[in-house]
């Protein structure tokens, strides 16, 4: 049994991962970087171990440095969170080398949804449906060009090793394809060693709507429902919520079920999230499976009652799964939004000294903040630094308290997105739960409305 | 005319040297911060008289970045 994880992460996190495990009893190591010295994960954690330079090729990718700790510390596990190496079947490989327990799925499993070409290749077999596209790597412009002709405009193009948003570019010409694919391929190369480019379909009026899973290695896998994750920018979510407002119950059971089916057909173990693209009449495509926990893992939870890291730790630990999908049952509406140290109308980065900083408080009320008053947000990491969750009976119970919540929510110093959420809120499309993807660019005009 | 950064963040690619001629809105330099790359352009036609940083260099918001006659 795990009686000691390292945390391969910072920020939130790592701090969500350590309260959990620490209500089971099992000990935590931080590993942090130059920039994370005060950092409130570190100190959570019962032990903390400097790893390098604040630059994360330096750091918190440095796998030898992170697996040297590690084994100095006679930690058997390793969480290593989401995003840095949390999909890296080469860090998977070298903690099994190890003998280390890495909390999440194999590293082959991490080899093949990582590539975006080979997962959709493993989803039309298992009979999971996928948005019309190129079935292998397109390598030059010229290529692009040609399938976006069969397909038709507009296209989506994405670095095939990509993630978050990076690499990522929708295009309505051959000109507009042809500008993106050469910055895009040329960014996808530098950031992930691999320009390698997928183009598909842009399917339309979409709304992005992901399911949770989890399985474990006995051949056990259930669903815990799905998220809407609609609202985003720069193809980055900005608010989550769960069930979402905008399915049927036929529907959802049917992307449940096929989150199943995507699962088991590649005999995932650990926790998962499918993402589908559903359009208008309600028509879903596989997007990509997330293997790690997610971000917005948290609305699921406040949905369901399941704690998914403890759950994450127990499937590691070669246990049954806790729950049986019969079990499962969504009580209550719960929604995400996600603080940005960004300035709210240009969506720029605010990094910064926070000079003051109180959360909201209340019943039904979470936080997860990676800072405190004090602390500088340095320019090396993403700009997300809190997540507010709240729980409702129902869907408007739970936005009158996020309006509350975020009312009360002060960061000062840096500039943050709260602004913005405190609008989008009050639209007319969220409240009637008509959220597509465009959300944000089809109805946030910061210059006329902001408060 | 100063060339202003638009955002705090480390100046990751100086695209122009000093004594080259700039094109209004020619891109002179590329930040970047928080994984987000933001490229500056200058304002006028000119030349770029003077850096006033350097690759790497870490710069905050309004911080003049070089100067453009």
């Amino acid at each position: 049994m795990i009686k000691k994880v390292l945390i391969a992460n910072r920020g939130e996190i790592a701090r969500r991962i350590i309260r959990t495990c620490k209500q089971l009893g099992i000990q935590t190591v931080a590993v942090y970087s130059d920039a994370d010295q005060n950092a409130l994960f570190k100190k959570d954690a019962d032990e903390a171990y400097h790893i390098g330079p604040s630059q994360v090729q330096q750091s918190y990718l440095q796998l030898d440095s992170i697996i040297e700790v590690a084994k100095q510390t006679n930690a058997d596990a390793i969480h290593p969170g989401y995003g840095f190496l949390s999909e890296s079947p080469a860090f998977a490989e070298r903690c099994r080398e190890e003998n280390i327990i890495f909390i999440g799925p194999e590293a082959d499993i991490l080899r093949l949804m990582g590539s975006k070409i080979e997962a959709r290749k493993a989803m039309i077999e298992a009979g999971v449906p996928v948005i019309p596209g190129t079935d292998r790597a397109v390598g030059s412009a010229e290529e692009a060009l040609r399938f976006a002709e069969k397909i038709g405009y507009p296209v989506m193009l994405k670095a095939s090793a990509g993630g978050g948003g990076i690499g990522m570019e929708i295009a309505h010409s051959a000109d507009g394809l042809k500008k993106a694919f050469e910055n895009n391929s040329k960014r996808a190369a530098s950031f992930f060693g691999d320009g390698a480019m997928f183009l598909e379909k842009h399917i339309q009026n979409s709304r992005h709507i992901e399911v949770q899973i989890l399985a474990d290695q006995h051949n056990h896998t259930i669903y815990l429902f799905e998220r809407e994750c609609s609202i985003q920018r720069r193809n980055q979510k900005v608010l989550e919520e769960a069930p979402s407002p905008s399915i049927s119950e036929q529907l959802r059971e049917q992307l449940g079920r096929t989150a199943v089916i995507a699962a088991e057909a590649i005999h995932y173990s650990n926790a998962g999230t499918i993402e589908f693209l559903v359009d208008e009449s309600g028509k879903f495509y596989f997007l990509e499976m997330n293997t790690r926990i997610q971000v917005e893992h948290p609305v699921t939870e406040e949905i369901t009652g399941v704690d998914i890291v403890k759950e994450q730790i127990n499937i590691a630990n070669n246990q049954v799964l806790s729950f049986k999908q019969e079990e499962i049952a969504i009580k209550g509406h719960a929604i995400e939004v996600r603080i940005y140290a960004e300035d709210p109308i240009r969506f720029f980065p605010s990094p910064g000294k926070i000079t003051a900083l109180e959360l909201p408080e209340g019943k039904d009320v979470r936080n997860e903040c990676a800072v405190t008053s004090g602390d500088t947000v340095t320019p090396f990491y993403d700009p997300m630094i809190a997540k507010l969750i709240v729980y409702g009976e129902n869907r408007s119970e739970a936005i009158d308290k996020l309006e509350e919540a975020l009312r009360q929510f002060n960061i000062e110093g840096i500039k943050t997105n709260i602004l913005m959420l405190q609008e989008i809120i009050t639209y007319e499309a969220f409240l009637k739960g008509n959220t597509q993807t465009s959300f944000l660019s089809k109805y946030y005009q910061p210059n006329s409305g902001g408060k | 005319m100063e060339i202003k950064a638009s955002m705090a963040g480390n100046v990751w690619k100086i695209t122009v040297q000093q004594g080259e001629a700039v094109e209004e809105g020619q891109d002179v330099v590329i930040l970047e911060s928080m994984k987000m790359e933001i490229p500056i352009a200058s304002e006028e036609k000119g030349v770029l008289k003077e850096w006033k940083v350097q690759e790497g260099d870490f710069v905050n918001e309004g911080d003049t970045i070089a100067i453009v006659e």
